[in-house]
C-alpha cells in the first residue's frame, strides 16, 4: 500500500518483530479501556445528578461537576490518547520500517503518561481543576504532561524523520500531529492561564478546545484510516489528489476556528466572523476527504458488511459526515443564538468523541487483539455485539441530545422560567442515560472478551510449549 | 512540498498553527491592551463588601473562624474587610472551578435569545480584565442559569440554604448539593462556603444597575427582624 517505500524482497524487509513491541500496543489498549470504564462511569453519575438520582449525592469525593471533568478529561487523555499512542506504536514502524527511536523510552513514556492521567483524575476529585475547558489537568502536571509530549513527539518523530523521500498521507498527518499536539497543549495550558485575562483568554480558550480536537484527535485518526483502510480493502487510497486536498485544507482551516466555541461573547465580532466562515470552509474539506473514503470504497461495500473492523471504520466515517453537516448548521450565528449552551452541543461531542474516533479506534482494536494475541476472538460474536450496542446507543444517545437542546434554547428564548427548561429535558436525560447504559455494556463485554481471548493465547502458547 | 517532511513540519505543523494563533489570539490580545488587566483587590467594590460585611453579621462564628477579628478602629477595618473580601473572592473562584460550577453555568449575557431581558445588560470585554477571569469563566454549557447577572439578586441566607440542598428552595432543582461547604447546617457554612457565597455575589457587582436580574426583589431581611422583635 506504501507505494513510496521501495519493495524489495521480502528479506530484505525488517522483521515484524524487530519493528513493533507489540507488548506496548496491548498494555496501551488495556489502558486506554480502563480509563474508558472510568470515564463511563463518571458520565452515569453526571447523568443521574441531572435527573436527580444521584445515588451518592452527599460525599465530596463523588462530586458531579467534579466527575464531569474526569469524564471528559478520561475520555480525551485515557481513553483516546491511550489507543492513539498504541496504534501509532503499531503504525509508525511498519510505514516507516524503522522501530520507533527507543524502546526504552516507549515503556517510560506509557508510564509517565498513565501517571499524568491518574494523577489529573485525582487533581481533580480533589478539586483542584484548571479553571479551562479540555484543560482542567491541575497546573502542577501541565509541565510534565508537556515534557512528554515532547518526548512523543521525539520517539515517533525520529523514524518519520529517517524516512527518505516523499511521505505516505498516514505519515504527513501523524508528524503534523505531533508537533501540533505539543504546540496545542502549550498554548491552551500556559497561555490564558499566565498570560492573558478575560476575553483575550477567552479567545485563547476557544483555540485550545479547537486545536485540541482538530489537531490533535483528528490527524491522528485520520492518520490511521488513511493506513487500515486501504490495507483492509487491499486497494490503495481512491485518489491522492484529494488526500492532498483533505491534509492541506485541515491543516489550514482547522487551527482558524477556535472561536466559534465562543460565539456572541465579547470577542470582537470580526474574528467570530472569520471563524465562522473558516469553519463553513472547512465543511467543504471534510467533504473532499469522505468522497475519497467513500470512492476507495467503492464496489467493494460488501466488505464493510462482512469486515467488522472496517465497519467500525466506515460507520465512524459517516458519523463524521453527519458531525460535519450538523456543524455546518451549529456555526452559524443563527443557529447559535439556539442552540449554544444546550444539549445540541453535548449531542455534537458525543457523536464525533465517540461516534467517530472511539469507534475507529475500537475497531482497529478489534482487528489488531487477534493479530497480537496470535489467535482468534475468545467470542466472535460477542465483537459484534459490542459493535451493534455502540452503534447503535451512540446514535440514540446523540439523536436524542440534539434534539433535546432544541426544546431547551427554545424555552430559554421564550423567557419560561428556568425550571421548565429543565423539565423539558428530563425525558431526553433518561433516553440518554438508558442509551449510556447500553454503550457502557458494550464497552465491558468487549473487555471481558479482550480478557478471554489473552487467557486463550496464553493456554495456547503453554500447550505450543 | 506538500509531501515533503519538511513542508509539513515547517508549513502545516508550524507555519499554520502560528497564522492561526497571530489571527485569531494575538489580535484580541492587542486590542485589548488598554485595558489592563486588575488585581483581585481593585475588584472588591462597595456591592461586594457589603455582602462580605452581610455574611460577617449573619454567620459571626463561622466568619471568625475563617477570617479572625477585624481590628477594632474603622479604618483600619474597612482596610481588613477589603483584604479579607479578596482573600475570599480568590478562594471562592477556585470551588467555583474545582467544583465543576462552570460546566452548568455560563458567566456571559449574549445579545440575542432574549438574553438581556433575563438576566441584564449584555456582557462586555472590560468586565473581564481582572485576575479572577484568567482563565476566563464565560463557560459553553448552561444547565442551570447565566450567573454573570448573579450578584445580590439572592441573599446570603438564599444561597447558603441553595449550595447545602438545592431543592429546598427550587424544587426538583438538578443542581448538585454541597453539604461539605458547610459545619453540618446550611447556617454554619465553613470557609470554602462563605468564599463562594462571596464569589457569586461578586458577579456582576461591578454594574451600577447592580442587582440586574429579571424579577428582582429585595429579600425583607429588616421585615422579618421588626415581626420578630
Ligand atoms: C448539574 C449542573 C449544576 C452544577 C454542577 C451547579 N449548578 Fe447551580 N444551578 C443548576 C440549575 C439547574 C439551577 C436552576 C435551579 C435552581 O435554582 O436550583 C442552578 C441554580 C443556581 C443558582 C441560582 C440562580 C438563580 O438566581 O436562580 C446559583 C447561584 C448557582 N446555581 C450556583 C452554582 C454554584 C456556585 C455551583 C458550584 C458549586 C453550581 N451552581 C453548580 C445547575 C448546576
Ligand atoms: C468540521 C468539523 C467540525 C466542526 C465544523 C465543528 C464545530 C463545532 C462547533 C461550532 C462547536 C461549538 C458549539 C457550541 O458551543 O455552540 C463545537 C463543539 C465541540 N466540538 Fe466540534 N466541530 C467539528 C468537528 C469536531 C471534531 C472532529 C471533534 C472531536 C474530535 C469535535 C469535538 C467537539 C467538542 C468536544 C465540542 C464541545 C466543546 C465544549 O466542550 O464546549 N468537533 N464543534
Ligand atoms: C456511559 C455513557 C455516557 C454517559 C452516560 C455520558 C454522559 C455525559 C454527561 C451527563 C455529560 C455532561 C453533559 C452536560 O453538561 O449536560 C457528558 C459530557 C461529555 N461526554 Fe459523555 N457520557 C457517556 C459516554 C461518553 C463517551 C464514550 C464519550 C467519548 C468518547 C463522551 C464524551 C463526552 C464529552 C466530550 C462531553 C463534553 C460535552 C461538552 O462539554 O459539550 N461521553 N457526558
Amino acid at each position: 500500500m506504501t507505494t513510496e517505500t521501495p519493495i524489495a524482497a521480502d528479506s530484505d524487509l525488517p522483521r515484524h518483530e524487530d519493528l513493533v513491541e507489540e507488548r506496548l500496543v496491548l498494555w496501551y489498549f488495556v489502558a486506554a479501556l480502563t480509563f474508558m470504564f472510568v470515564a463511563m462511569l463518571a458520565g452515569i453519575l453526571m447523568g443521574l445528578q441531572l435527573l436527580r438520582h444521584n445515588p451518592l449525592p452527599t460525599i465530596e469525593l463523588f462530586s458531579p461537576g467534579r466527575w464531569r471533568m474526569v469524564h471528559t478529561n478520561a475520555i480525551a487523555y485515557g481513553f483516546i490518547a491511550n489507543a492513539f499512542l498504541g496504534l501509532m506504536h503499531w503504525i509508525v514502524p511498519r510505514l516507516t520500517l524503522r522501530p520507533v527511536l527507543s524502546r526504552s523510552l516507549s515503556y517510560f513514556i506509557f508510564c509517565a503518561w498513565q501517571f499524568v492521567v491518574l494523577s489529573t483524575a485525582v487533581g481533580l476529585l480533589m478539586g483542584e481543576a484548571q479553571g479551562l475547558e479540555w484543560g482542567e489537568t491541575p497546573v502542577w502536571i501541565d509541565p510534565l504532561a508537556q515534557a512528554g509530549l515532547l518526548l512523543v513527539a521525539i520517539n515517533f518523530g525520529t523514524p518519520i524523520i529517517q524516512v527518505k523521500g516523499p511521505l505516505y498521507v498516514t505519515l504527513w498527518y501523524y508528524l503534523a500531529g505531533l508537533v501540533w499536539t505539543f504546540l496545542t497543549y502549550a498554548m491552551g495550558n500556559f497561555v490564558p492561564e499566565y498570560f492573558v485575562c478575560g476575553s483575550s483568554a477567552g479567545a485563547v480558550g476557544g483555540l485550545f478546545i479547537h486545536d485540541l480536537v482538530g489537531l490533535f484527535v483528528t490527524p491522528l485518526g485520520w492518520g490511521m484510516m488513511y493506513y487500515f483502510v486501504p490495507i483492509l480493502l487491499k486497494r490503495p487510497m481512491w485518489s491522492h489528489g484529494l488526500s492532498l486536498v483533505g491534509f492541506w485544507g485541515l491543516a489550514f482551516f482547522y487551527p482558524l476556528q477556535g472561536i466559534h466555541h465562543f460565539l456572541y461573547t465579547p470577542i470582537p465580532m470580526f474574528l467570530q466572523y472569520g471563524a465562522v466562515l473558516s469553519t463553513i470552509a472547512l465543511e467543504m474539506v471534510v467533504v473532499t476527504v469522505i468522497i475519497n473514503f467513500v470512492g476507495t470504497l467503492w464496489g467493494t461495500g460488501g466488505a464493510v458488511l462482512r469486515n467488522l473492523p472496517l465497519r467500525y471504520f466506515y460507520t465512524g466515517i459517516a458519523f463524521y459526515f453527519l458531525t460535519c453537516l450538523q456543524c455546518a448548521l451549529q456555526t452559524t450565528l443563527t443557529f447559535q443564538a439556539l442552540i449554544h449552551f444546550t444539549d445540541w452541543v453535548v449531542g455534537h461531542a458525543h457523536m464525533v468523541m465517540f461516534g467517530v474516533f472511539s469507534m475507529w479506534q475500537l475497531g482497529a482494536m478489534t482487528y489488531l487483539i487477534p493479530r497480537i494475541l496470535k489467535t482468534d476472538w475468545y467470542r466472535p460474536d460477542w465483537c459484534e455485539v459490542h459493535y451493534w450496542a455502540s452503534a447503535g446507543g451512540l446514535m440514540v444517545m446523540a439523536g436524542d441530545l440534539i434534539l433535546g437542546g432544541l426544546f431547551q434554547g427554545w424555552s430559554w428564548a421564550a423567557l419560561q422560567p428556568w425550571e421548565s427548561s429543565v423539565n423539558v429535558s428530563i425525558p431526553f436525560w433518561s433516553v440518554r442515560i438508558v442509551a449510556g447504559l447500553v454503550m457502557f455494556f458494550a464497552q465491558v463485554l468487549f473487555m471481558v472478551n479482550f480478557y478471554m481471548t489473552w487467557r486463550k493465547s496464553r493456554t495456547l502458547a503453554v500447550a505450543a510449549a | 512540498m506538500f509531501e515533503k517532511k519538511s513542508g509539513i513540519l515547517l508549513i502545516a505543523g508550524v507555519g499554520f498553527f502560528a497564522f492561526a494563533f497571530l489571527s485569531n489570539a494575538v489580535i484580541p490580545i492587542l486590542m485589548y491592551r488598554h485595558l489592563p488587566e486588575k488585581t483581585v483587590l481593585e475588584v472588591v467594590n462597595g456591592n461586594v463588601r457589603y455582602q462580605f460585611e452581610d455574611l460577617a453579621q449573619r454567620y459571626p462564628d463561622s466568619f471568625t473562624a475563617a477570617y479572625g477579628e477585624p481590628p477594632s478602629d474603622p479604618e483600619q477595618a474597612a482596610e481588613w474587610y477589603n483584604a479579607k473580601c479578596a482573600e475570599a473572592l480568590e478562594l471562592g473562584r477556585k470551588v467555583y472551578i474545582g467544583e465543576g460550577c462552570w460546566h452548568c453555568h455560563s458567566q456571559f449575557v449574549r445579545p440575542v435569545s432574549n438574553e438581556d431581558r433575563r438576566w441584564g445588560p449584555v456582557s462586555k470585554s472590560w468586565e473581564y480584565q481582572n485576575r479572577l477571569q484568567r482563565p476566563v469563566m464565560f463557560g459553553t454549557r448552561r444547565v442551570g442559569p447565566d450567573l454573570s447577572r448573579e450578584g445580590g439578586r439572592r441573599s446570603n441566607d438564599w444561597h447558603a440554604v441553595h449550595f447545602y440542598q438545592p431543592d429546598m428552595l427550587s424544587p426538583k432543582s438538578p443542581m448538585p448539593k454541597y453539604p461539605w461547604l458547610f459545619d453540618g447546617a446550611p447556617d454554619k457554612p465553613n470557609a470554602r462556603g462563605l468564599a463562594l457565597m462571596t464569589y457569586v455575589q461578586w458577579l456582576g457587582s461591578w454594574l451600577e444597575s447592580y442587582p440586574y436580574y429579571e424579577d428582582f426583589q429585595p429579600t425583607p431581611i429588616k421585615t422579618i427582624a421588626a415581626t420578630e422583635e
